[in-house]
This record gives structure tokens, sequence and C-alpha cells, in this order.
């Protein structure tokens, strides 16, 4: 079996997850920019951190026969420091020519604030300025639903970007209609607690088609399982998927949407 | 997959957290104390689960999410509740009105 990760922070996780991973399959991982579990105090921090998605975390995953790409924002739970973001911002065009960064993301909101989507706006102007993919986070639990539709919203009045250009990470059940009806891809992120089990997952595959939808494991510092799309595709498995359906899903799916960055090289 | 191959799969698991899901409305309702709009959403959401249509996953993920559709004054916190608090959109909504808010800033 084969497969991409195209949703993991590995900067928070360990060289043991990196061999797991390559043993189990995986060709590529990509790596959006997160929050790293507190807010930086500067730009400066965003500089270094950065640097390391697109410096280091590469060669680390080297060391396992692992492409490693990235994308680069400033995430939505640290936008609500407008001043902060727009310096960020401005850093941000330096590093795209870098030859692993895949685009903006993940951009996003957090809890739906005014601030929040003013700067994920401002991301999607320079996305569109750029030319460059977007890869977006929606919000936790509750606020999933309007953040949504809030964003698509933003989406369809800023006109720019392509739907096809664009994927809308971490659906389920109450989003991945209004999200694929749009005409954008759509992300299942498997979590042992929240978002989406592999049960789920398979259950949208199968009422809503896999023609653009993905699963990662959004592996980071918190509770998460760097497997979890190799165990989805063990549950589609079982559930009588083929394993030709399973590898459209977990590799060439992303590997399609991804090919639109001249960066991605496929394995 | 046909019925019975569903059922032969999934049949334990769900089962364990059927009664997973019992034994948590019991402890909640053993404990002293007041419940919050956490428990209440959940017991409204609970409603969702013998509706004999298909979407009940859907429902009850509806059922816990903000129906509003304005974006909020400022976030006030990072985290999520896991269910929608009425009394404190509310709460939130009056204040960004009285203050006829633009973005502000919250740090620096």
């Amino acid at each position: 079996m084969r497969y991409i990760e195209p949703h993991a922070h590995m900067v928070s996780r360990t060289t043991d997850d990196y061999l797991a991973m390559a043993t189990a399959g995986c060709q590529a991982i990509c790596e959006p920019a997160f929050w790293a579990g507190f807010d930086r105090s500067s730009a400066d921090g965003f500089y270094d951190y950065f640097r390391q998605l697109t410096d280091f975390e590469p060669k680390r995953a080297a060391k396992f026969g692992l492409a490693h790409y990235c994308w680069l924002c400033l995430n939505p739970k640290e936008a609500e420091d407008v001043k902060l973001a727009g310096e960020v911002l401005a850093l941000i065009p330096k590093f795209l020519d870098r030859p692993s960064v895949l685009g903006i993301g993940e951009i996003g909101l957090n809890k739906n604030s005014r601030n929040e989507l003013a700067v994920f706006e401002k991301h999607v102007d320079l996305a569109a300025r750029h030319g460059q993919l977007i890869l977006i986070h929606t919000p936790h639990l509750e606020d999933k639903l309007k953040g949504t539709r809030l964003m698509i919203d933003a989406l369809k009045s800023d006109g720019r970007l392509a739907p096809g250009r664009v994927i809308i990470d971490h659906v389920e059940e109450h989003t991945i209609q209004l999200v694929l009806d749009a005409g954008f891809w759509a992300g299942m992120t498997l979590y042992p607690e929240s978002k989406c089990t592999a049960a789920r997952a398979a259950d949208m595959v199968e009422i809503y088609g896999n023609e653009r939808l993905w699963m990662n494991s959004a592996c980071d510092w918190g509770v998460s399982a760097p497997l979890a799309v190799p165990r989805a595709a063990l549950e589609m498995r079982l559930r009588g998927h083929t394993a030709e359906a399973v590898d459209t899903l977990i590799y060439r799916n992303p590997a399609r949407f991804l090919s639109q960055s001249k960066h991605f090289k496929e394995t | 997959m046909k019925r019975e191959h569903v059922i032969d799969l999934y049949f334990m698991e769900a089962r364990a957290k059927l009664i997973d899901l019992a034994a948590f409305l019991d402890r909640v309702d053993r404990a002293p104390g007041t419940e919050d709009f956490r428990m209440a959403a959940f017991r409204q959401a609970l409603q969702e689960l013998p509706v004999n249509k298909p979407d009940r996953a859907k429902r009850v993920l509806l059922s816990l999410s903000d129906p509003t559709t304005k974006p909020l004054p400022a976030a006030t916190t990072k985290s999520a509740a896991g269910a929608w608090n009425a009394d404190s959109a509310a709460r939130d909504a009056r204040q960004g009105d009285r203050d006829g808010r633009a973005p502000r800033k919250t740090k620096k």
C-alpha cells in the first residue's frame, strides 16, 4: 500500500513516527503551518518556524526516504492580533519559491471572529496574488458549521481562486456537502477523540463519493495518530472497498490536488 | 456492504459505546451539583437518535453547532466547548453592538 499524508505537523512528532509512517507505505508528508500550542511573541518566531518547515524538516524526513512539503501562514488561533498577522503575512512571499512550499495554509477560522475573518481574507488575497494553492482549517466542534459557511462565502465573494485549487479540511457530516457542492476539495481528519473516525470517514466516502476527497491524520502535539490514514485504509478494505478505490483516496487524490503546485513531485 | 456485514463489523463496538453513553448519563445523574449548557445540548442531541431517518450523525452535529451567521466581535478564548452556548453568544453579541466594535487588537 502507498499513501500520501497530506496534513501532518511533524515538527511535533518523533523520528519513530517518521519510521512508522515510511514503513506503512507513506510516500510524502505535507505539513501546514499551525499553532504551536502557545502564541508566538513576535514575527521573528514565525520566521524561524518557516525556516524549520522549509529547511530542517525536509532533511529529517529524507532520512526515512520521505518527501516533505509544507504550507505557510499565520494560523487562525493567532489571528486576533492583526498587527502580528500583518507582519507575518509580509514574511511569507520570501519563502514561496522554496522548493518544498505548496501554498498558503492552514489558514481559516477558529472562533469565527471579525479579526480572524479579516486575516483569513488577507491570506486569500496573498494566495490569489501569488498564484498559490490554499489549505483551509475549519473550526472545532460547535464552531465548525458557522466557520465553514463564513469562509465559503468569503471565497465566493473574492472570486479569484478556482475552487479546485482550494482544499477545505476537517469536514464532518454536517459540512462536507457544503464544501463539495461549492466545488472545493474536502479533507477528512482522522482523530481518536474529535473530528472524524475511520468508520465515519468511510461512511462519507460511501455517501458522497471520492472525487474531491482526501484523508489525513493531522497528527500534532495533541492526541492524534500518525498512522490514522493507513488504519482508515484497512477499515475501508474490511468494508469491501477495492484496493484501487483505497489507492485513489489515499494516494491518487492527494497527488492530483497537490500536483497543481509546481513544487510537488509525485514519487 | 450488506446490512448483515455492517452489523457483524460494528455491532460490538457500537454496543460498547452505547453502554458507555448510558454509564455517562448515570454518572452525571449521581453526581451532586448542577448541569451547564453542554448537558442541555447533549440531551437535546440524543433526541435525534431514535428518529428513523437517515443523516443521524449530521443532525446530531447540527444540533450541537452554533446556528448564527455573523462573525463574533472578538475571540475571547481559543477553545471550543463541544456545544453552542446561546446565553454566552447573546452576551457577546450585545457587548459587540454596545461597543460598536471594529476588529480589535487583543495583544500589544
